[in-house]
């Protein structure tokens, strides 16, 4: 995974810049720093059986929201079918998901949508 | 059944007919088996460090359409992350499920439901729940209703409607434990609010 990133960064390099020789050590820590970047969410999947009351308390229990956030973001998940509702790293989005299967949400993670 | 109302200092009160305290235990108790049956004979004699550890987890998701619902995945489209998150998690996760519904049964006998004789249960069973039975008792109250929906084979809301309009009585009968169930999570949610 990582080396690939590099290789295709090296590659750009290659392709768009004249003057090598400070940038082509760059330029792929540029591209293997961008893809780290890249955050994982936590979404929760509308579910028939939840009632909305409880998960807009869970959303204001477990991550701290106001009323107005958590109301939204049950909405969401009501309406859209799914809401993203934290980012971050990937371990800290793993315990999220964990937490949420245990309150019985139906919860994933993955890298956020480029 | 008379409604979780707020009392001092946080905590919550409620009062069950001995007859909703049995099938509240009852169902507790198919939920217990079937986490048990999916984490083997080993769980009843546990090494804390190796659940933990979870080396003996397996990293497919269960048959059991309920148990897949009560341990789903957690990767969406990437069935080997999922894999190594159901190997290293599903066991902690399923022992913490186990243990919410034994608080809510150790609430129930708490408030005088005879677990030894039942049939000596007849004043209600009256509820008092702090800070962490509370807890138990919304993710038990959850799981119990995502098992009922799974076997009453509610996976929309259209499905929710069919069930509830059923002539069939094998179906009411569980659609109406299912409604029951709701109202005790509404009312203990709305007491907390």
């Amino acid at each position: 995974m990582r080396a690939r990133v590099i290789r295709v960064s090296a590659c750009d390099t290659i392709g768009r810049v004249s003057n090598p020789s400070p940038i082509e050590l760059d330029e792929p820590e540029t591209g293997e720093v961008t893809e780290l970047d890249r955050p994982w969410v936590t979404l929760v999947w509308n579910d028939p059986v939840n009632l909305m009351s409880y998960v807009a308390y869970v959303f204001k229990s477990y991550f701290g929201y106001s009323d107005a956030k958590a109301h939204e973001l049950m909405m969401q998940v009501h309406k859209d079918g799914r809401a993203v509702v934290s980012s971050g790293p990937r371990e800290e989005m793993e315990r999220h998901v964990q937490a949420m299967h245990e309150y019985g949400l139906w919860a994933t993670l993955q890298r956020e949508d480029a | 059944m008379k409604a979780f109302e707020r009392r001092k200092r946080d905590r919550v009160r409620a009062e069950f007919e001995p007859a909703e305290a049995a099938l509240l235990i009852n169902l507790l108790g198919q939920i217990i088996e079937l986490l048990r049956d999916r984490n083997g004979p080993e769980e009843s004699s546990p090494d804390p460090l190796f659940a933990q550890l979870g080396t003996t987890g397996s990293s497919l998701p269960p048959e059991d359409p309920v148990l897949r619902r009560l341990l789903p995945d957690a990767y969406r489209d990437d069935d080997e992350a999922a894999g190594d998150f159901r190997r290293f998690t599903e066991r902690g996760l399923s022992t913490a499920k186990v243990e919410n519904a034994q608080a809510v049964v150790a609430s129930l006998a708490a408030g005088g439901y005879d677990l030894e004789d039942p049939e000596q249960s007849e004043d209600p069973v009256e509820v008092e729940l702090g800070e962490r039975a509370v807890q138990a008792w919304l993710r038990a109250l959850t799981d119990i209703r995502l098992a009922l929906a799974v076997r009453l084979g509610i996976e929309s809301e259209e499905d929710a409607e069919a069930a509830a309009e059923s002539d069939d009585e094998a179906v009411s009968v569980v659609v109406d434990i299912y409604e029951w169930l709701g109202f005790v999570q509404e009312s203990l949610v709305a007491a907390l609010g």
